[in-house]
């Protein structure tokens, strides 16, 4: 897989060998590289504890549109089957009345929006809703990656000239 | 009970979980594997301990975090700690602030530049490059990301490459994702005596 194959490269824009920024990619190939590793450590993990591979891809097309990066959120959609968990991809969905769902998304929407304002307890809030300390950490990953991801994409496209 | 730091600071404090560390003791493998626990290597963060409960990721994350800081070649490493640095200002992570600040302040023997970005963030008075770079790293941490066009021009005008702007890019996404782990799921708190 060559770096213009790198699905957050991809996603970013179409860009090739022959490009004016081919040679600054490709020198950082390792980074993408082990960012789509990351990649799928974060949506596909083997072991997914409490938060579904369909649930993350779903969280992750929210956080993706929340960001503006819509080519990143139809990459998540692609693998995601029709059901329930498709709205949690909606921003304007907050999973009521649902006590476990809505406590995700609502930490879900303040870490990516106003990372700043997070406080002890809204840590508090996902352990009262019943989500352990396992899963915490895990949706604080996804969160967190999806938000770098969707940084990487926006610079590159504007880094490529693209709008 | 210790108190929470709220000002920036190049003095690095401790970090106090808001989730259970797991104890090294009762480690699988597979978490052993991702904290690089080695015989020679016993010594492991409080906050690495905390990440180890997803250790999958973890163990994808401690490359990619040095290979974004460390590798050779394209932005310096004293502007990629400035890069991090800005991430973490807007997303008010004091002490992902604090360890990046004071690395820049070693690498660059410079303290005056992190005492003006402290005092009056994206609108410090720096040189054109150092507050190129800054700029781009505040807006682009940002929900959604504030970079456009011009800013991108801000920073050729400046004198980065594109093998730079890269590095840029990189670093200041990082600390998109850091300063969402290490601000939501722990306090920075003073060193006691």
């Amino acid at each position: 897989m060559t770096v213009f194959d790198n699905t957050t490269v991809r996603c970013a824009a179409p860009l090739d060998a022959n490009h004016p920024l081919a040679a600054a990619l490709e020198g950082r190939s390792d980074i993408f590289a082990m960012t789509e590793q990351a990649q799928d450590a974060a949506l596909r993990p083997k072991n997914p504890g409490g938060l579904s591979h369909d649930e993350r891809a779903a969280l992750a097309i929210r956080m993706a549109r929340l960001n503006g990066e819509d080519g990143l959120a139809d990459h998540f959609a692609s693998p995601l089957v029709d059901g329930d968990v498709t709205k949690i991809a909606d921003p304007t969905f907050d999973g009521e009345p649902d006590p476990r769902l809505a406590a995700l998304i609502r930490h879900t929407d303040l870490v990516t929006r106003d990372t700043k304002s997070v406080a002890a307890a809204d840590i508090s809030a996902l352990k009262d809703a019943g989500i352990s300390e396992d899963d915490i950490v895990r949706l604080s990953e996804l969160t967190a990656f999806v938000n770098y991801q969707a940084r990487v994409s926006r610079g590159l496209r504007l880094l490529a000239g693209l709008s | 009970m210790s108190k929470i730091i709220h000002d920036f600071t190049t003095t690095v404090p401790f970090w106090q979980p808001r989730v259970t560390p797991i104890d090294l003791d009762d480690a699988t493998e597979e978490q052993r594997d991702a904290l690089q626990v080695t015989p020679s290597n016993q010594k492991v963060s409080e906050y690495v301990l905390v990440l180890a409960r997803d250790a999958e990721t973890l163990k994808e994350r401690t490359p990619l975090f040095n290979a974004i800081m460390y590798n050779r070649g394209g932005m310096s490493r004293a502007e990629r700690e400035l890069s991090a640095t800005g991430a973490s200002i807007v997303n008010r992570c004091v002490y992902c602030a604090a360890v990046h600040a004071s690395r820049y302040n070693q690498l660059a023997k410079d303290v005056t530049v992190m005492e003006r970005i402290f005092a009056d963030g994206a609108a410090a008075d720096l040189d054109v490059r150092q507050s190129a770079i800054l700029q781009f790293a505040m807006k682009l941490s940002q929900t959604p990301p504030e970079v456009t066009a011009d800013d991108m021009q801000v920073l050729r005008d400046a004198g980065l490459e594109s093998d730079e702007i890269l590095d840029l890019i990189l670093s200041a996404s990082l600390f998109g994702w850091a300063n969402r782990l290490m601000h939501t799921l722990g306090d920075p708190i003073e060193r006691s005596e």
